[in-house]
């Protein structure tokens, strides 16, 4: 007999738990973990030195799960206004398939081995960084600032921002320009991203309590918001080419999309008050994740393409 | 005294048979990384030791 079934049925809250492998992998928000994969493979394939490619992938994986980790945390902590809004109420902690404790265990357990593990197979200044974004993320953004101030996707931002510069660091050893503005794209797409959801999805954040720009500063200044979020992201957009590590081909690409983003930004702006379908918020929403993947393939692209360059031309 | 004990009921044994797999898994792939990991890192001189 397991030791699990010997426990006495008398424990306050004790119950057998019914939790699939599934309900796991959904505490590790795998469409969130995709994003940070792909843009710290972005930041790990334009560094200037040529990994491993056993070590690379180990250490892509590490991040991964570090970005998982800090997901179940959230989820962990989370439970009460997750079950609040209907875009989170089917997590696995609010609908009680896994228990509080089981996320927050898992989500300790797997932040410890991913930082040992990016640390001892890459370096420890990846590992160190992986370390803080997830520590930013679930005790800063989480705890901290996502129910306190309206600001708390901005500040929070940073840590969905720093993979690229965590794939960077487990190549190189530090933190340099180039993956500082890798950051800086990630941390100024974050809040035009996010509002554009927080517009359509405001009566979900007020029930739940959670400050969002919206329901606190009121819908026109969260537009107008998201258009200087936009201009600026456009412009950080091209600086890969001013700092010499992108084409001009890229920064065409940048410009381009930089320019789509801020049309759709304007959109949103000029979207009348009454407005309850709110188009144009949803389709800002979903070019910024078509923006962003297309981006930093553009920049993968580009650095390809210089690779073979140099191989075959220089 | 008298101690009642939980009897699992089949989807409790079912869920729980699957999440051992899935850990068991998880631990396989994670000492294979690290074998294979500390190999690639440490390279021939991991055996290059006095006998």
């Amino acid at each position: 007999m397991a030791l699990v079934e010997q426990k006495h049925m008398d424990d306050a809250g004790y119950r057998l738990s019914e939790a699939q492998p599934g309900d796991f992998i959904a505490l590790l928000k795998p469409r969130v973990m995709s994003l940070v994969v792909f843009t710290a493979f972005v930041g790990m394939a334009m560094a200037p030195v040529t990994p491993n490619p056993f070590l690379a992938m180990i250490s892509i994986a590490a991040i991964a799960v570090g970005a998982g980790a800090s997901g179940a945390l959230n989820m962990w902590y989370d439970a009460d206004i997750d079950a609040i809004m209907g875009r989170t109420a089917k997590r696995p902690v609010p609908t009680g398939r896994v228990t509080p404790g089981e996320a927050l265990a898992f989500g300790l357990i797997l932040s410890a081995l991913s930082v040992a593990t990016l640390g001892l197979m890459a370096n420890w200044v990846a590992g160190a960084l992986l370390a803080f974004t997830i520590f930013f993320y679930a005790v800063v953004y989480t705890m901290w600032l996502k129910r306190s101030t309206p600001q708390n996707i901005v500040i929070g931002g940073a840590a969905g921002a720093l993979p690229p510069v965590v794939g960077w660091a487990a190549v190189t050893g530090t933190v340099s320009l180039e993956s500082v503005i890798l950051f800086l794209i990630i941390f100024l797409w974050t809040p035009p991203h996010f509002w554009a959801l927080a517009l359509f999805k405001s009566s979900d954040y007020e029930r739940a309590g959670i400050p969002m720009l919206p329901n606190v500063a009121g819908h026109a200044a969260t537009k107008k918001q998201i258009f200087i979020y936009a201009i600026l992201l456009a412009a950080s957009g091209v600086l890969p080419v001013w700092a010499g590590f992108a084409s001009l081909a890229y920064g065409a690409v940048a410009v381009m999309l930089g320019a789509g983003f801020v049309w759709y930004s304007w959109s949103v702006f000029t979207m009348p008050e009454d407005d309850q379908a709110m188009k144009p918020a949803k389709a800002l929403f979903g070019y910024s994740l078509l923006y962003l993947f297309i981006l930093f393939t553009a920049l993968l692209a580009d650095r390809l393409a210089a690779s073979l360059g140099l191989a075959f031309g220089g | 005294m008298e101690q009642e004990f939980i009897k699992p009921t089949e989807a409790q044994l079912k869920a729980r048979r699957k999440r051992s797999i899935a850990i068991a898994i998880a631990l396989v792939a994670f000492v294979i990384v690290v074998y294979i990991g500390s190999l690639v890192k440490l390279g021939p001189s991991l055996f290059d030791r006095a006998m």
